[in-house]
């Protein structure tokens, strides 16, 4: 195709967004989606039980855990801020918190399921109850576990020095995903411990 | 590469160039490696077609056992058991198996050559969503041998395209075929919002200079709008799914009543999913519209803002609707008077397009070639499944005509009427660009007019026997009901669509090979993909176009006459 020889000025500010970011949001869109469904499903349900263990029985606040993975959406916005500077030290110190941030809260998450499943003999196929909790909370988690894979998977590329700056955007993009994983927690949390309970 | 029918300036010429050196001397093996592997946009949107239109005609196979089933009363053509497998079998595959994949393989196909771009955003997301769609698919379809499971129950799923609980509990539902069910949508469901946030990110950050949003052909706005609804309605779908899936492996109760679980949450859930699922599927129908009525009219398409306005609202009023399949199901009446209210008010979008259309139609110089056939018969019976729907979208009459032949007649108007007619223009349309050779026009007029008469044959007469009360999903029925005859028409027009297809299917093979050459620009259009070759170059253009207005062809091909170019440039 040939360019019309009128118009060049306009064409040298030509600038569109980022397909990472438009790409991450479309997909925190449907995951939301997805949250939206389980979510609806944990609310219909809330005292519709009829037998077994109940939330108020057994359900304890995770507030520690609650606090560290919050936490953690601080700490990868310090990594993010670092690594736009190149001070790929703290990026490095940052982003390694952030992924030990988000292990705590599943090792937390482990020791309270393993305490519903042993103790108060709930598991996901006990009652309405037990099928809603571990296939919310655990819905959470697997995004937990898909984060943190793809945070390692980052922390190795820069500890081999393969985190070149053209990769910056990336990184921020899967520090959206992240985000996404925090505050989808706050839902989370407040659903099946505040008004579930 | 029979360039030269425009007059472009230097452009198509090196472009034609590069181009010829591809693939030659390859081996058949080679070719096909090229095909597994490929991320291009164009490959993949051409496998997408082809792999719909394979199942459309299983699809189509199982359609017809249906209709000769249906065809005398107290029939044995086939087993109770085995009607109930044909008709899920044909609904899930026509929704998930043949609507969807053709659709996002038109997208794939021509929104980068639209955009004026060399590929989607994401080449390797595509191809991902290509094999989890096509292996969705094999996994359905690999039902018929793997579903009998332990208790030698069942082959092919049976639950219905709906599946409501508890029937799909696994107590009533036995052996693996539900499991199959189950997961052939969530894999091919992966597939879908793969796809969709492709499409969002190629309109948004894939345009070529000058292509501002409002300078995009509104093709591309109606696959962003179906995409968004992909993302927020084929999600719910796959959640739904897990669901099921929670409650037949690990034991759960979501659907599981006697447990205080509720088999009404499935019918909301998969109804969540559910309609909003036509509108995903008629939008692109309105993209392929929505190119083809200007250019068989020769006149630029009339009210763009409202059209893409239209488009938005159709896409948020789509969410709020989904209840009105659950008239029946006992809802309060303060529900039933919403969903009655939310579903007629989709019918003012729905009429602004339809006023467009017609409005760009009227004064023009209308070309009747195969694709504005399609577009014109698409017109028409959008139009009547419209009305039907406002129909049934009173609660009080829905109650009446629910889960009768008067609902599968409406929404076959939808599906068959107004969406596969505006593909089928779409293949006539596209076709030579894909291929570089023209469809046969006398074969293409002997497909429209024998697929039209057998569609209104069938679907207008399917109303009756609704209305009668024959109910939906019956395998057979006694003499006396008097829907003996009507059942016959019914089963008649069916077999003339079949023919219409077996046309269509011949038509394409003969026309790939032996058709005649289309050079790029065969239909004298306005957007960016007729200024390629036909076949378009694997990288689509040499030198990127840069679009100074809505119609960068007109404006190329008219360079003392361009459109006035717009504000928002």
């Amino acid at each position: 195709m040939t360019t019309p020889a009128h118009g060049h000025a306009a064409d040298s500010d030509w600038r569109l967004p980022s397909r990472g970011r438009v790409g991450m949001f479309s997909l925190i869109l449907a995951e939301s989606a997805i949250f939206v469904i389980f979510v609806v499903a944990y609310v219909y349900n809330i005292g519709r039980s009829t037998f077994g263990p109940q939330p108020r029985q057994v359900l304890e606040l995770p507030i520690l855990n609650t606090i560290f993975l919050l936490s953690s959406s601080g700490t990868i916005l310090m990594a993010e801020r670092a690594l736009v500077k190149r001070a790929m030290a703290a990026f490095i110190a940052w982003w390694a918190l952030t992924i030990a941030l988000g292990a705590i809260f599943l090792l937390g998450t482990a020791q309270e399921w393993h305490k519903l499943i042993t103790k108060d003999g709930l598991t996901i196929s006990t009652n309405l109850f037990g099928t809603t909790f571990y296939s919310l909370v655990g819905l959470h988690a697997s995004h937990v576990i898909v984060g943190l894979v793809m945070l390692s998977a980052v922390l190795v590329f820069t500890l081999l020095g393969a985190l070149k700056p053209e990769h910056t955007e990336k990184v921020e993009v899967l520090a959206l995903y992240w985000h996404f994983v925090d505050w989808v927690w706050v839902v989370v949390f407040s659903v099946v411990y505040v008004i579930g309970r | 590469m029979a360039g030269g029918s425009i007059p472009v300036p230097g452009g198509l010429g090196s472009a034609a160039d590069v181009a010829a050196t591809e693939a030659d001397g390859a081996t058949w093996l080679e070719h096909l490696h090229s095909w597994v592997v490929t991320v291009d946009h164009k490959k993949l949107g051409v496998m997408y077609v082809l792999y719909a239109l394979l199942f459309l005609v299983v699809g189509g196979i199982e359609a017809l056992i249906i209709r000769i089933q249906l065809f005398f009363p107290d029939n044995h053509f086939v087993s109770a058991e085995t009607f109930n497998r044909v008709f899920t079998m044909h609904g899930t595959t026509m929704i998930f198996f043949v609507a969807m994949p053709i659709v996002f393989g038109f997208g794939n196909y021509l929104m980068p050559l639209m955009l004026g771009v060399r590929d989607m955003a994401f080449p390797r997301l595509n191809a991902f969503s290509f094999w989890m769609s096509a292996f969705g698919g094999l996994l359905l379809y690999y039902s018929f041998i793997g579903g009998v499971g332990l208790q030698g129950a069942g082959s092919a799923p049976d639950v219905g395209w709906w599946a409501y609980a508890p029937l799909t509990s696994r107590a009533f539902s036995r052996g693996h075929s539900t499991d199959y069910w189950a997961l052939a949508l969530i894999v091919s469901g992966f597939g879908s919002i793969g796809a969709a946030i492709n499409f969002i990110a190629t309109a948004f950050c894939m345009r070529c200079k000058g292509m501002t949003l409002f300078r995009m052909p509104l093709f591309v706005w109606l696959y962003v709008v179906s995409s968004g609804l992909v993302l927020v309605a084929v999600s719910p779908l796959t959640a739904a799914q897990v669901m099921l899936t929670i409650d037949r492996y690990l034991g759960g109760h979501f659907f599981d009543t006697q447990a205080g679980g509720s088999a009404v949450v499935w019918a909301h859930f998969f109804w969540i999913f559910g309609h909003p699922e036509v509108y995903v599927l008629v939008l692109p129908a309105f993209a392929i519209i929505n190119e083809v009525v200007p250019v068989f009219s020769r006149k630029a398409i009339f009210g763009y803002p409202a059209m893409v306005a239209a488009s938005v609202g159709i896409g948020f009023v789509s969410l709020g609707v989904w209840a009105h399949h659950m008239f029946t199901i006992g809802m309060t009446s303060i529900s039933n008077a919403f969903f009655v209210l939310s579903t007629m008010l989709v019918g003012i979008p729905t009429g602004i397009k339809i006023f467009n259309w017609i409005a760009t139609m009227w004064g023009g110089k209308i070309r009747y070639r195969t694709p504005m056939l399609f577009a014109v018969g698409f017109l028409v019976q959008f139009l009547i499944a419209g009305l039907t729907g406002i129909i049934l979208s009173v609660a009080p009459f829905n109650w009446q005509l629910h889960n009768s032949y008067f609902v599968i007649a409406h929404f076959h108007y939808v599906i068959v009427g107004a969406i596969l007619f505006a593909i089928f223009s779409g293949i006539y349309y596209w076709f030579p660009k894909v291929t570089g050779r023209m469809l046969d026009e006398r074969l293409g007029k002997w497909n429209f007019w024998l697929f039209v008469i057998g569609f209104h044959v069938c679907f207008d007469v399917m109303h009756i026997p609704g209305v009668l009360g024959m109910p939906r999903s019956i395998y057979t029925y006694e003499a006396d009901r008097g829907w003996t005859g009507l059942n016959q028409i019914v089963s008649v027009g069916a077999i003339i669509q079949g023919i219409a297809i077996a046309i269509l299917v011949y038509n394409m093979i003969h026309s790939a090979l032996k058709g005649q050459e289309a050079g790029p620009d065969p239909w004298d259009a306005w957007t960016l993909e007729w200024a390629t070759n036909s076949p378009p170059p694997p990288y689509n253009f040499a030198i990127e176009p840069v679009a100074r207005s809505r119609r960068p062809l007109w404006d190329l091909k008219h360079p003392n006459d361009p459109d006035e170019p717009l504000e928002e440039g």
